[in-house]
């Protein structure tokens, strides 16, 4: 009960402490919203980045056609040599049969075309289809493969996809940095403004001390401050990922410049951005004035 | 058994000034006690180390049954809660009224509101205080403010009370009126006072028992005396 009633009056007393320096907490209180608003925008964009790479990643294969006249002998030698390439995650062979049964399905006129084409003059090569763990290294996997004995043609990626990949994943690893860059600068201002709300109430804390109050009872309403002034500042953007991302998703009509970019449902997708963001807003707060607390009040 | 005991206290700063030597003398329950001597004698360095503000270099010192000198920094609010203290310069938040002000410290340790208020009621009436609870300290005079540190120290009914030269700042009549007021608290509550000053007109009119200090040592303990060096 006893914790509850020194709770209480902690959250009341941060409460007061926000208002009374208003000026430092508004510093303070924006600054965390720049941050989560950053903080937002890239979690919105990684998340939707990493749902459609992912998607484009099972869809990316590498084809590579045999040369026409490979024995059966050949082809098992090449299936175990691209298995042997570390990057290389499953690997499946079709037959220049299975291929032109596959096209005569497709179109009539291939049907027409075809039909006429017995297994000695198929003029279609025998091909492997391989995804590739890693789509970074795509390339050089491709290259590697070219090499091989009776492989004749190499082909992967739909024109730009891999290299979009690549792009949006550098892209995403900027964000993280930057996101972390900001975090750590936010934490900076929470110190000192929870440095002067210990100095502007020094003098009631030396009596607290000599009164015979415990650590906890001290520190607590620091803390709760900086978690207050967390929560204050990720209100803006919360709103704005509710209705800015809507908005966005309603506007672009689900998909972004292109129908091979699907943005992400905004329910529940938002809510949970949401969370992430005051959660983050609340925990650098803690963590700031937690390190102001034992900078300063030395208990 | 003795309530405070110190043994072999010695006391050296950071800096090297010694301001304890070699301090051995042991105080009842119940007592009222003056501890005098000349500026710079240890006397406030004396009450610092009972309230465990300062810790002693080396030496025993027992507070109700605790060694002071061992007492870890995260205990000593446990030790707090069982004194009170009072200084010269009164240290009342200017922004909370009396009432507020002798409040403060049943509210830091937790207490409810209705025990605050009957207790912070009683220190205040103790204190001949009572009609002034909705007032701010900077509406008192100095002596009526000590009075409201002094409600603040016993409101939660310590068995000891420190006063390090709490008649500083004030005239004879309102430092009389001050040791009046603890006089009654250690009469009617039991309360062990120790009070460090150098105001020779209490000490003799008290007539009470006496610490002398000089120059960090311990020159007399009397049981029932005046001021004398
Ligand atoms: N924090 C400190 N650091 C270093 N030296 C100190 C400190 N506090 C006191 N001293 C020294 O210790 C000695 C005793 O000081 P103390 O304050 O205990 O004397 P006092 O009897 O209270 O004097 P006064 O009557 O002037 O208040 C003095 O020489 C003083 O300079
Ligand atoms: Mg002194």
């Amino acid at each position: 009960m006893k914790f509850f009633r020194t709770l209480r009056r902690s959250i009341r007393d941060a409460f007061k402490s926000v208002f009374r320096n208003f000026s430092l907490s508004l510093a303070s209180i924006s600054c965390i919203t720049i941050t989560l608003l950053i903080v937002a925008v890239s979690i919105l964009v990684t998340f939707n980045v990493q749902n459609f790479t992912t998607k484009m990643e099972q869809d990316l294969t590498i084809v590579v056609f045999l040369n026409n006249d490979i024995t059966e002998e050949q082809i098992e030698n090449v299936q175990k040599e691209i298995t042997s390439i570390d990057n290389v995650d499953s690997i499946s062979f079709q037959s220049k049969t299975a291929v032109k049964e596959e096209m005569r399905k497709e179109s009539d006129i291939f049907n027409e075309v075809m039909s006429t084409w017995d297994e000695e003059d198929n003029p279609l090569k025998d091909t492997f289809q391989i995804k590739v763990k890693d789509v970074e290294l795509i390339h050089d996997t491709a290259q590697a493969i070219e090499k091989i004995d009776q492989v004749s043609i190499v082909r992967y990626g739909e024109g730009m996809v891999d290299q979009l990949i690549i792009a949006f994943e550098s892209a995403q690893k900027i964000s993280y940095g930057v996101v972390i860059a900001l975090v750590i600068v936010t934490i900076f201002l929470i110190i000192n403004t929870i440095k002067l709300t210990i100095f502007s109430r020094k003098r009631e804390i030396s009596i607290m001390r000599l009164v015979g109050a415990s650590n906890f009872t001290i520190k607590t309403p620091f803390i709760i401050e900086g978690m207050v002034l967390g929560l204050l500042g990720s209100i803006i953007p919360v709103l704005a990922i509710c209705f800015g991302y809507v908005a966005l998703y309603n506007h672009f009509g689900g998909y972004l410049l292109t129908q091979m970019i699907e943005l992400i449902q905004p329910e529940p997708f938002i809510y949970m951005v949401s969370g992430i963001v005051v959660v983050i807003g609340m925990l650098v707060g803690m963590i700031g004035s937690a390190s102001a607390v034992r900078k300063y009040l030395k208990v | 058994m003795d309530f405070i005991r110190l043994k072999n206290v010695n006391k050296q700063y950071k800096n090297g000034v010694t301001a304890i030597y070699d301090l051995t003398l042991s105080i009842t329950k119940g007592s009222f006690v003056f501890v005098i001597g000349g500026s710079g004698s240890g006397k406030s360095t004396f009450i610092k180390m009972l309230y465990r503000e300062e810790k002693p270099s080396s030496g025993e010192i027992i507070v109700g049954g605790v060694n002071v000198a061992k007492l870890r920094n995260k205990k000593v609010y446990k030790l707090r809660r069982r004194l009170g203290i009072v200084f010269q310069d009164y240290r009342l938040l200017p922004k909370l009224t009396v009432y507020e002000n002798v409040a403060f410290t049943m509210e830091s340790l937790g207490a409810k509101k209705d025990e605050t208020r009957k207790k912070t009621l009683k220190a205040l009436e103790l204190v001949g205080l009572k009609h002034k609870i909705h007032n701010y300290p900077d509406q008192l005079s100095g002596g009526e403010q000590q009075r409201v540190a002094i409600a603040r120290a016993i409101v939660n009914e310590p068995k000891l009370l420190l006063c390090d030269e709490p008649t500083g700042n004030l005239d004879p009549d309102m430092s009389m009126e001050i040791v009046n007021v603890l006089d009654e608290i250690n009469k009617t509550c039991g309360t062990t006072i120790i009070m460090a000053t150098h105001d020779r007109d209490i000490v003799n009119k008290m007539q009470k028992e006496v610490v002398v200090l000089k120059d960090g040592r311990l020159l007399k303990h009397i049981e029932k005396g005046g001021y004398e060096e």
